[in-house]
Formats: C-alpha cells, structure tokens, sequence
C-alpha cells in the first residue's frame, strides 16, 4: 500500500524495494526497539513491582511505589519541580521571544550568523556551563568580589545554592531552545500580512496583538516544551546551583536509582516525567491540528 | 514588518548574548590567570594547561572519552544516514517518523534509567560499551535529522537516470546517493562526536565504576568548587565543541534541522 508511493517516484519492483527497506530501516529499527523502546517498556513496567534488595524488582504486581508519590514529601517534589521548571519557562520565554523578533528583523546575512551564536552554548559541554555560574556566583566568586570593590556588601551575598540559582542555571541551559522555534515561526510569517494591516491602518502595537502574536503562539509553545521538559528532569543545576538543597524530579530519580536503589520508586518517579511529557506532547498536537499547522 | 530591528530590540539581542556568552568568556579568562583565584589577577600564564597533562584522572577520562566519542560517531554515523534515507524513500507516516527522532528529544534522565534497566536486566556488564551504545541511540536520532535535511536538497532524478542505465540499487547508493549527502554526513558526525564528548547524564547511569569518562572527572571535580585546573580543561572542551559545530555548521546549515523540529 505504502510502497505505492515509492513505486511511483522509483520505479522500481516491489520486491526490490522490500529488499531495500530492510538494509536500509532494519539495523537502525532493531537498535531503536533494542535501546529505546525496550528501555521505555521497562521503565514503565519496573514501576508496577516490588523492589528487591539491592535494587532490581521482583515479582508481585504492586501499586506501592505509584502510591508513595501521593505522600506529602514526594507530592511536594514534583510540584517545587514544576514551578521550578514554569519559573525557568517563562523566563525564557521573556527574554527568548523579544530576542527572536530582534533576530527575524536583521539583515538577511547577519541571521545566520545570529542564530549560530544562540545554538553555539547549547552543543557546549552542560557541565562546563554550570561551572561558569560558580565560578560567577560563589561567595568568593567575580560578582561578589565586584559588590565587595563598591562596597555594595561586606559580607558576601548568597547568589547560588537557591531556588533562584536554580532558575537561572536552567535558563541559561535552554535558552536556545526556546530562540530557535520562536525564530522559525516569526521568520514564517507573511509580510503581506503586517503590510495590508498597516495599510488599513493598524498601529505597530495592533499589529503585533492580531498577527505577529496569535501567529507564533506555536512556536512559543514548541519552545515552551523544549525548557520545560528538560528542566523539569534535570538533576545536575539542582546540585550544582542549588546545593542540593532542593529535591526536584531529577534528584529524587538519581537518589532512588543509585544511591537508595529502590528501582520501583525510581521508575515511578520517572514514570512522572513521562506521562508529563506526553500530556504536553498531545495537547500540542490538538492543538496544531485546531490551528492549523503554523510549526 | 521586515523594517529595521527598533532600538530596543537591539539593546536586548546585546543583552541576551552577553548573558549567553559572558560567563563562558570569564571561564576561559580565568584559566590563563596564574594565580588560579577567580578574584586576583596574577598575570597570564599558561601553566595550567600544561598541569592538565599530569593530571592521571583526566588523561584517564580524555582517553575513555575519545574510546566512546568515536565508536559512538561510527556506530551513529552509519545507523542514522541508513535511516534518513530510508525515512526518507519509504516512510509516509508522520508517528513512525517521530519516533525514529524521539531519543533525541527525550529527557536524558529517561534514557539513562531506562537503559540502566535494560542492561542489568540483560546481565550485560557496565562499561565503556555499555555508553557508547547507550550514546549511539541518541546520537543516531541527531545524524538522521540532519541528514534528512540535506536530503531534501539532493536532486532525486539523478539517482532515477542511474537506475534507468542499469545501474543496481547498492551501485547508485554509493556512486550517486552517498557523494550527495556527504557534507550533511560529514556535520551530522562532527555534532554525533561533540555530543558523546559531553554527555554526562546517560554516561553517569550505563557506565561502570572504573572507567569514568572525561565529563564524569569535571563532574566530581566542580562539585566541589572552583579549580584552576579545571578551568583549563574546560576552555580546551569548549573550544573543541565551538570548531566542530561551526565546521558542521559550514557544511551543513545543521540549524536549519533544528528550526523544522
């Protein structure tokens, strides 16, 4: 049915071209299923049983490990990692959307160049760019050192290992993310579109409130999932910019998987980054779909 | 609406890439600082860098690293180009093709439970193989977008004459399909082999006790503050990330996949 199309464009026989999808699909479909979704399967099933001693899980079929994330401490991990990661969401989309206008609006040569220097960061080591906020933001570090010359302070202020250290770390890190869609969108729009407003004489402002604004809203939410799905599972800026004072998702996951090794627990907590993300995926798509597909 | 960028709107692009780069560039500066304080200046000097090569757990890492960047960028390399053009030839439905980029995408700490699953499950021992398969699955989904890209650029008809003069399907794969897509190949390995290089996350779950790679060495290092030798290490880091992606970059416009995701 399918390979009518490549009969088509091809030209070719079918059995040939059965031949072909097997070279071709086969060695990257079997290590897809091998270490994707294998992993993914197991993640969800280890979920539903019993620990064992030294991690791992055993039978009976149990519902323990899904019902402990309803216990206050855990209820109240997942919800400072959700406002954490929004936090860290709506900064960058504060700072992101102005920038990709900016972007769209250079000269044609020079936005290349613009959205180069904004992915750049992001295919940099994580960790290294961690650092560089310690190295910032530690109580002997550049900044305090600056406030001490100008005698701001003489104590020094405690810019990381808090909440807000963490929201920025995360920021930083996705930043880029949320850039790139915005940018596609506002590049896609029509011209014509803003110059007949004007011509019917919108001001700049109601332009961007009927056009530019509903027009990128996929972008934005595109991006708005690219900073919160990662921020929501990450437990490195938790360690590194916040102490490790505050448990998120991402720390309570990496304790119950290596340090506590209860499997089951870890998995449920995973389990929240999934069914999370898959939520937002599929509102997404009902929502492209609704609109029409403007990403 | 295309009209010149308002004034605002340059003052905070300045602003946003100061914020990206500047504590980069204060890291890089700091490491040619002789005194390794990140408050006093002591005058330049490259002796940490020179520190780095007697450093045994970092050139322990280097070495593990580079074993599983470059079976990693093979491995990927030849999986994920395979897989765009099959994408590209034979699938027609929009799920299976976001599956195929979906390792990519999904949170790191995902992949790395899930993994540490499957080879304990598979009594399969921790080690350098275990992440460098575990970095090939991502790093396939990353060759296959870019790839993909650079294929909807390759003309289709001169593979059609090939096969019209007779030419069998492996022949006009390698004598006409590969040479097209060679610079997105080329970048698609240049990102595979800089992303393996950092990965930290996945390699902190699959990997064993006894072989930690070079981001595992930063990582219990800076948990424990600020080193100057560290600092070097870093810059090195960042300035081989920063020529390989631009080289990337320049032989594929790879931002090109990332704006169509």
């Amino acid at each position: 049915m399918k390979s009518s199309h490549g009969h088509s464009r091809g030209g070719r026989t079918r059995r040939a071209n059965l031949g072909e999808r097997l070279v071709l699909l086969g060695p990257g479909g079997l290590y897809l299923a091998a270490f994707f979704v294998v992993p993914l399967v197991l993640v969800v099933g280890y979920a539903f049983l019993t620990p064992s001693r030294f991690g791992g899980a055993t039978a009976p079929v149990s519902f323990d490990s899904i019902s402990r994330l309803a216990e206050p401490v855990y209820r109240r991990v997942i919800a400072t990692s959700v406002v954490l990661a929004l936090a860290a969401t709506v900064f960058a989309l504060l700072i992101g959307y102005p920038a990709a206008l900016a972007i769209a609006r250079l000269p044609r040569r020079w936005r290349t160049i613009a959205l180069v220097a904004v992915v750049l960061p992001f295919w940099t080591n994580f960790l290294i760019r961690m650092y560089a906020w310690i190295v910032l933001l530690n109580n002997e570090g550049l900044i305090n050192r600056i406030l001490r010359g100008l005698s701001v302070t003489d104590e020094p202020i405690a810019l990381m290992n808090n909440r807000p250290a963490i929201v920025l770390g995360l920021v930083y890190a996705y930043l880029p993310l949320m850039i790139l869609p915005l940018y596609s969108a506002i590049e896609r729009l029509d011209p014509q579109l803003g110059e007949a407003a004007t011509n019917l004489g919108a001001s700049a402002v109601t332009r961007f409130r009927t056009i530019t604004l509903p027009l990128t809203t996929q972008g934005a939410l595109t991006g708005a999932l690219f900073v919160f799905v990662p921020s929501l599972a990450n437990f490195i800026v938790p360690e590194l910019l916040g102490g490790g004072k505050t448990a998120t998702i991402g720390t309570l996951a990496r304790d119950q998987y290596l340090e506590t090794r209860n499997w089951p627990f870890g998995s449920s907590v995973t389990l929240v980054v999934l069914v999370i993300v898959g939520l937002i995926v599929a509102a997404q798509s009902r929502f492209a779909r609704r609109y029409g597909a403007n990403a | 609406m295309r009209g010149p960028v308002g004034a605002w709107g340059r003052v905070h692009l300045a602003l946003t890439y100061a914020f990206l780069y500047l504590p980069i560039l204060v890291l890089v500066g700091l490491s040619f600082n002789r005194s390794g304080l990140a408050t006093t200046w002591g005058g330049f000097s490259t002796k940490w860098y020179g520190e780095l090569r007697h450093n045994a757990d970092i050139r322990e890492g280097l070495r593990n690293t580079l074993i599983v960047a470059v079976g990693t960028t093979v491995l990927a390399t030849i999986l994920g180009t395979l897989l765009a053009v099959g994408i590209q030839r034979h699938v027609r439905n929009p799920v299976i093709e976001a599956v195929f980029v979906a390792p990519a995408v999904m949170p790191d700490i995902v992949l790395a439970v899930g993994l540490l699953l499957l080879y304990t499950l598979v009594d399969f021992t921790l080690g350098l193989t275990s992440v460098l398969l575990s970095h090939t699955l991502f790093c396939m989904a990353f060759v296959t977008a870019v790839v993909r890209t650079r294929l909807q650029h390759v003309d289709s008809s001169l593979e059609e004459a090939a096969r019209d003069l007779g030419d069998t399907a492996v022949g006009v794969f390698v004598r006409i399909t590969l040479p097209g897509l060679a610079p997105g190949i080329v970048a698609a390995a240049l990102l595979s082999f800089t992303l393996s290089l950092d990965e930290f996350v996945i390699a902190f779950f699959t990997n064993g006790p006894t072989t930690p790679t070079l981001p595992q060495v930063i990582y219990s290092n800076v948990r424990f503050g600020v080193k100057p030798d560290i600092n070097a290490l870093a810059s090195v880091l960042l300035l081989v990330s920063t020529v390989a992606v631009l080289t990337a970059q320049r032989f594929a416009r790879f931002t090109d996949t990332i704006e169509r995701q």
